[in-house]
């Protein structure tokens, strides 16, 4: 390696700053590793392994075994002939950078010799930080002073070093060098450091642990140790881990206790409220139940071991509990029952009317679903639930932790005396629930709401969703599926659509019912494909099944779908859909639409609305018998192949439509199996464009009954390969 | 002995005026934070250098809780301090205000914390921390990137001390009316309760809706005769009196979600166009 013999020394960057942001620590060192691996490689420098490492005040790269200087180069440059004219050359002398008299003439054409001397590292490294700098994709990020640089907060210091040797660089004021600062209170003096080799060691001396983590595995363990000590477990939680080490250089866990009295207030809001405001542990007793304790993590080996901290932490938190207890018991006070009044005062979207209006159409929609046998449950307890479900959004609890909707109605439903279930659907109506009554409000509650934008048009486009709809569209589907509710999409998406045309006078809205409804159901389509593409279901299948149109039970639609992606993986489903292929392919070539029923009649014939069956139109017997024997195929059949295959669709025909009946799927597929080798067979030894009209007419009529019957089970055209 | 409340402000008062600062007294109108004193909103546009500490009555009619809560008050009070181009070592001089009131880095937890601000009333937004001792937010501390929509160049830093918080803590007491003010014996609850009570009464139950929303309107369209006066001083107090007019509004009950953000809107408008008529005077 031409490398090998060369010098090499490790690389220290560090950018010292006012405390960055934890959650943007993680993505900074990446971003750090990225563009230093980016700029090395650009400039033909070689590096060795790199380490990334983040505390709040600094941003660190150690780059191992940098080349001390990269590679003399030579390059050569064909440029334009001797006779081209001047500006030709001008242009190439401006590229290159040479002088006319440096360019050598091979033959009539210029060659420009570019030689590149290799370039010491320190001048490289020293661009490469200035540009590391100015293009550092921070998520946000500012100006201070008078300065016109931009970083996640203010810049202060930059240590570049390779080897023991600085890396001179200024960035709008700031030089680099070999000074940087300890602890902000334990070692708030200048301390320098002599490279990448001690500069973990002299910052550790100086109560700064500069390895991410390192911090965490002090936190994980000595929050878990403090927790312990009091005979209690950590409530783990990994969030709050990494949060807490980019919030400390010296972290130093500190166990505390609260009065037991807040025990009282839902144990959700005393997690939520340790870890969110004050980014505390919670702590459990050994029958899993919240203990009146926390652990919070101090960034300073406190002279009284942290007494004064804890102490002052307690208070805090002390207050919190209690304004939370405030509310808590505030809202213990006034039944669900009052609080859903006051939503007629809430605004859900200007054109959709309040909240209230919405609690309306969920309720009727949500009773809907248990009148009409899609969920067991108790009607009038699914009304009261879908009735109180919003309630809390008035509660003070909910003004203050707006993520607990729902949680918070749940507690005061069921210390309100409102029956389990239905403070479990107040709880858990937001999610998937699988409990009846719930999983009734669940559903109302999703459909309404993109029933009732999709209504106003407000559908999502592109990127925006601003509503949530598709959410909202997968948590439905997701309800539907796991509980195998039994429903038809376009009944329950007109009967939303007719509630929410109910409460406005506008004729528009029943007008427009038809059109959305479509759109509706071709929305929550797309969304199942979606959903269903985690679990490896196939979106073509999806495609094939709805095309066959009126089917938008979700539920039987995917045992279809399961059964005809386990079918076309087998011999006889994949040689079938290549024989459909086929034959829809003659008919369509051949623009075949079928028995060629006018030409039968006189010229006035049956009328075709072009909607209804013609043949209902038949009156005479007579004629209808013939017609439909001409679509059967069996007047005219010759050939044996002709005869199998009529004789298998016969056979087939009845089967499929009986299993698809019984909602056996696999034995539809199984019933179109037995079409495979008839088909085969019909293909290789029938002439379908047969000279005399009447066999290639018979044929062409024969191929589409086929078709025909594949398409009861599946649209086949719509599978892709 | 720990600091009374006023002696709190008199130390801060002697330690930001000996970093140069002029030391002003309260704005006499009503507004919601220290940040809406024109001696932050509108010192911070343009060019000129400034520092500036005071302390402000803030207003929250929603907050207040009839003296009943230990924590909650519907007015208090911030120190406020600017210092505009933000000095390189303002963390270094905050942490000694700190140290002057009697927080010991090595004996208490002082941390920052990511929080950005933004007003969305006043159409400005920085990036900073609260300040947090011992799990508690003592400070606001934040370094503006614009106000009334218009780049902040150079940067003011701003830093707003709770001063009721901080006294609790460092008196050591879980009842902001139990602070001691003075040293004579004379507690906040002596001097505040009773304003909180009847504050709470009006702003929720007795303040008369109609003449707000009149006020409001009067407010808004005083400022625009104001802004067509070329007067950005008075335009932007009417904007800050409709401010607080919307403030108590909303205690009221009376704005609905749909309404509060036309409103806020309507109060960015016109304290965008006084700044912008600042700007354009100072030019």
């Amino acid at each position: 390696m031409a490398g090998a013999c060369r010098l090499m020394a490790d690389f220290l960057l560090e950018l010292r700053s006012e405390e960055i942001p934890a959650r943007m620590q993680a993505k900074a060192r990446n971003d750090l590793a990225r563009l230093f691996a980016e700029c090395t490689a650009e400039a033909g420098l070689a590096t060795g392994p790199m380490e990334t490492f983040s505390s709040p005040r600094r941003l660190v790269l150690i780059a191992r075994d940098v080349a001390d200087a990269t590679q003399v180069s030579r390059e050569e440059v064909k440029g334009p002939r001797t006779s081209a004219p001047p500006q030709a050359l001008e242009g190439f002398l401006r590229k290159t950078g040479l002088a006319k008299d440096q360019l050598e003439d091979r033959d009539g054409v210029y060659f420009a010799v570019i030689e590149r001397a290799g370039r010491p590292a320190a001048e490289i490294l020293g661009d490469i930080v200035k540009r590391i700098v100015v293009d550092f994709p921070w998520p946000k990020s500012m100006r201070w002073g008078s300065g016109d640089l931009r970083w996640v907060r203010p810049l202060h210091g930059i240590v570049a070093m390779l080897g023991e040797e600085i890396v001179p660089v200024e960035i709008d004021g700031i030089a680099s060098g070999a000074m940087t600062v300890g602890h902000r209170f334990h070692h708030p003096g200048a301390i320098t450091v002599g490279g990448a080799s001690d500069y973990a060691q002299k910052l550790r001396a100086c109560h700064v642990i500069v390895d991410q983590e390192e911090r965490e595995r002090i936190i994980r363990e000595g929050a878990a140790a403090a927790a312990n000590s009091a005979g209690l477990q950590l409530l783990e939680d990994e969030g709050l881990v990494v949060e807490n080490a980019g919030l400390t250089e010296w972290p130093v866990p500190l166990p505390g206790r609260f009065d037991d009295d807040y025990l009282d207030v839902p144990r959700e809001v005393i997690v939520l409220t340790m870890r969110t405001n004050q980014k505390y542990f919670a702590c459990t007793n050994d029958q899993g139940l919240l203990a009146p304790a926390f652990v919070c993590v101090a960034n300073v080996a406190a002279k009284d071991e942290g007494a004064a901290i804890v102490e002052g932490n307690k208070r805090v938190l002390a207050a919190r509990l209690a304004d939370a207890r405030f509310f808590w018991e505030q809202d213990l006070k006034v039944p669900l029952e009052e609080q859903a009044k006051k939503l007629s005062g809430i605004v859900f979207h200007e054109k959709l009317g309040t909240v209230a209006d919405k609690v309306e159409r969920v309720a009727k929609l949500a009773r809907w679903l248990v009148e009409s046998g899609v969920v067991q449950a108790d009607a009038d307890q699914v009304e009261r639930a879908a009735r109180l479900a919003k309630a809390d959004l008035v509660t003070g609890m909910v003004g203050e932790f707006p993520e607990l909707q729902g949680v918070i109605g749940g507690y005061l439903a069921a210390a309100q005396g409102e029956p389990q279930g239905v403070a479990d659907a107040i709880r858990d109506h937001y999610g998937t629930p699988s409990a009846p009554i719930s999983v009734a409000v669940s559903l109302a509650d999703k459909l309404d709401t993109i029933c009732a934008f999709f209504g106003i048009d407000l559908k999502p486009t592109g990127s925006k969703d601003p509503f949530a709809l598709r959410r909202a569209a997968i948590g439905s589907i997701e309800t539907i599926i796991t509980n195998g509710l039994r429903l038809g999409l376009t009944e329950a998406v007109r009967g939303s659509l007719a509630i929410r045309a109910g409460q406005v006078s506008e004729a528009t809205a029943a007008h427009r019912l038809d059109s959305t409804a479509d759109e509706l159901l071709a929305f929550f389509a797309d969304r199942l494909k979606v959903q269903q593409r985690e679990a490896g279901v196939r979106h073509d299948l999806i495609d094939a099944v709805f095309a066959l149109g009126g089917e938008d039970d979700l539920v039987r639609l995917l045992a279809r779908v399961n059964a005809l992606q386990q079918f076309i993986r087998t011999e006889d489903g994949a040689d079938l859909l290549t024989a459909y292929k086929r034959a829809a392919n003659i008919l369509k070539k051949e623009k075949w639409v079928g028995p060629q029923v006018m030409s039968s009649a006189d010229e006035h014939g049956i009328p075709q609305t072009g909607e209804e069956d013609p043949l209902v139109l038949v009156d005479d017997p007579i004629v209808g018998q013939a017609v439909a024997e001409m679509a059967s195929g069996e007047v005219g059949a010759e050939l044996p192949e002709e005869k199998a295959l009529i004789a298998a669709l016969d056979a087939a025909e009845s089967k499929a439509v009986a299993a698809v009946e019984a909602e056996d799927f696999t034995g539809a597929m199984a019933a179109l199996a037995n079409l495979r080798r008839p088909i085969d067979d019909f293909f290789d030894h029938v002439t379908v464009n047969d000279p005399d009209a009447a066999k290639r007419e018979h044929r062409l009529n024969l191929l589409m009954r086929f078709r025909d019957a594949v398409n009861q089970v599946a649209d086949f055209s719509k599978i892709e390969g | 002995m720990s600091l009374s409340f006023q002696d709190l402000i008199l130390t801060l008062h002697r330690y930001w005026g000996a970093q140069g600062c002029v030391i002003l007294q309260p704005y006499d109108m009503e507004m919601g934070a220290g940040t809406f004193h024109p001696a932050t909103v509108l010192r911070s546009l343009g060019p000129d250098p400034w520092r500036a500490a005071y302390v402000q009555p803030c207003r929250r009619p929603t907050d207040g809780r009839y003296g009943e809560n230990p924590n909650r008050l519907g007015h208090y009070y911030q120190y406020q301090v600017v210092l505009k181009p933000s000095p390189n070592d303002l963390q270094q001089l905050y942490l000694g205000s700190l140290a002057e009131i009697g927080i010991d880095p090595l004996k208490h937890d002082i941390r920052f914390v990511e929080d950005d601000w933004e007003s969305p009333t006043l159409g400005a937004w920085g990036l900073g921390w609260e300040v947090w001792c011992d799990g508690m937010e003592v400070t606001q501390f934040t370094y503006f990137q614009q106000v009334g929509g218009f780049e902040c160049k150079p940067v003011t830093g701003e830093l707003t001390y709770g001063l009721e918080r901080l006294a609790m803590y460092i008196q050591g007491v879980d009842n902001v009316f139990d602070l001691k003010f003075n040293d004579a014996g004379v507690s906040y609850g002596d001097v505040f309760l009773e304003n909180e009570r009847q504050m709470s009464a009006y702003n929720f139950e007795v303040a008369d809706t109609q003449t707000l929303f009149d006020l409001f309107r009067k407010a808004a369209s005083e400022c625009e005769r104001c802004l067509e006066a070329k007067l950005p001083i008075p335009a932007y107090e009417q904007a800050i009196k409709a401010s607080h007019v919307f403030n108590t509004l909303q205690a009221r009950g009376v704005i609905s979600v749909a309404e509060r953000q036309a409103y806020i809107g309507r109060v960015r408008d016109l304290a965008k166009a006084a700044c912008g008529a600042w700007l354009e005077r100072a030019a």
